[in-house]
């Protein structure tokens, strides 16, 4: 009787699991730096789910996800590459591919993946399924701002050298294109959402470099030389982000090098449109998805703070402190909500995006980059 | 980190910092580790340096700082570093935000991190 019953439970258990299937679309991870783990949460319920341990160094670590949303494939700094399960929770392969890495991309097939590695320099592509290394793209320099473009392609760009290279893996033999002369020391970079252009932010001057990536032979842009001239330089204590970029409609707006301010760019023109003075030095400079609202942070010692822009006005409209270190901000995929990452409070905090309203608190652990699966459909994410 | 700076220069400005960092230098050993907070020195060094030189300092866009990579430094030519930044780098003067003690402090963690003084 007593096997019979437990049977029965186990068949239960069986049949409930059938019936009720995990839906991935409004799940995210949010990684954890202190001690290698990430931690599963549900958007919807404002919830955390799971906490997924064993990924290694994940200081400034990032993720993408495959096109069903069920694997996320996080880039830790040690040079892991973990293919995390998010339906299982588990690990589903893990492999160490360089000595230090720095962020990766998944094509637009969802077959490749790609890691962007400061040690040994270069780019390595993966094979989605198995993690099988398909090529190995040495670079001689630190390479930064890899995204996966339209049409099977990675490009990314050297800190050292300032070439940025387009690597076409739509044919049989990959196709590599290199153009020089990006500009000195290439911190970052982001592509648009329609895979067109493709900007870098400079550390080595006042300035960014764009591409036509629809041109057949993409040539460097020059987007606000000397944007910084006559003011004094600031010291530098965090780089900026790029992948976060905000288009506002007609305009990017991103975070200025040394300076307290965002730079507003016409999207077309590629010209400057206006500034604004911010509290500190930006680290992300990021539009709520309809575009009409940009939220910004700030580098250490000023990033305990939060400003939000209008778009419109290009004014800033709300401050406010959510707590010591906020590193990072994910907007839900319609934008009604925001979720944020306070480090040193152990806390991912969220808000209502149009009262500005705490909704909610959810304990983390040095918790770092948000990353929610509708990820998955964007280009450049 | 603000609070670090607050604890660590009760006088603002760059006369202020000025004249405090004089103090220092009269300062005996015993009061200077009084002003010293090296759980928050910690936490600087592995979260904030950790920015450029990674969360174990084994390196990113900045190079390797682990204690055996290194050795070949003198505590005086960290400081230095750390207090005026590298011309030609990325790495910043970081005097603004903190003494030259705890400079000091932070390069002498740096070369030998079982320090918990």
């Amino acid at each position: 009787m007593k096997s019979l019953a437990l049977t029965l439970a186990a068949a239960l258990f069986v049949s409930t699991a059938i019936a009720e299937p995990t839906a991935t679309g409004d799940l995210g991870l949010i990684i954890e730096r202190a001690n290698g783990t990430v931690l599963l949460v549900d958007q919807s319920d404002r919830a955390a789910l799971a906490r997924i341990e064993g990924l290694g160094d994940l200081s400034h670590a990032s993720l993408v996800y495959s096109p069903d949303e069920r694997f996320a494939y996080v880039f830790g700094r040690d040079g892991g590459l973990t293919k995390v399960d998010i339906v299982t929770r588990t690990i589903a392969n893990r492999v160490i591919q360089a000595g230090n890495a720095i962020g990766g991309a998944i094509s637009d097939d969802g077959k490749l993946v790609a890691v962007s590695n400061y040690e040994p320099g270069g780019v390595r592509i993966f094979d989605a399924d198995t993690l099988e290394m398909v090529l190995d793209i040495p670079t001689d320099s630190k390479t930064i701002g890899l995204v996966d473009a339209p049409g099977r392609r990675f490009v990314f760009t050297m800190w050292d050298t300032g070439e940025t290279w387009i690597a076409d893996m739509s044919g049989d033999t990959p196709n590599i294109t290199k153009i020089p002369n990006m500009g000195d020391n290439p911190y970052d970079a982001l592509i648009t959402s329609n895979g067109r252009t493709y900007i870098t932010g400079l550390f080595g001057e006042d300035g960014l470099t764009a591409l036509d990536l629809w041109d057949e032979n993409p040539q460097p842009i020059r987007v606000l030389p000397n944007y910084g001239r006559g003011q004094k330089e600031m010291p530098v204590y965090k780089m900026p982000h790029l992948e976060g970029w905000a288009h506002t409609g007609a305009e990017f707006v991103l975070p200025a090098v040394g300076h307290h301010e965002v730079l507003w760019i016409d999207g077309n023109t590629l010209t400057e449109t206006g500034r604004t003075q911010t509290y500190g030095q930006p680290v992300f400079a990021m539009a709520r998805p309809d575009g009409r609202h940009v939220w910004v942070n700030f580098a250490h010692p000023l990033n305990d703070t939060i400003q939000v822009i209008d778009s419109v006005s290009k004014e800033i409209i709300h401050e406010f402190k959510p707590g010591p270190a906020v590193l990072h901000m994910e907007f839900t995929p319609r934008g009604h909500e925001v979720w944020i990452s306070v480090r040193d409070a152990g806390k991912v905090v969220i808000y209502d995006t149009h009262t500005f309203e705490k909704i909610r608190e959810i304990d983390a652990d040095s918790p770092s980059g948000i990353f929610f699966t509708a990820r998955a459909h964007r280009t450049g994410l | 980190m603000a609070d670090l700076k607050q604890k660590s220069q009760p006088t603002s400005g760059l006369l202020g910092r000025a004249v405090f960092a004089a103090a220092l230098v009269a300062a005996t050993a015993s009061l200077a580790s009084e002003t010293l907070d090296p759980q928050a020195l910690k936490r600087l060094v592995h979260q904030d340096c950790g920015s450029c030189h990674g969360l174990t300092l084994k390196g990113g866009l900045g190079p390797d700082l682990r204690a055996d990579t290194i050795s070949h430094y003198e505590v005086e030519g960290l400081k230095t570093i750390i207090l005026d930044g590298m011309p030609d780098t990325a790495m910043p003067p970081w005097r603004p935000l903190m003494s030259e003690e705890e400079a000091e402090w932070v390069a002498r963690y740096l070369l030998n991190p079982e320090i918990t003084e």
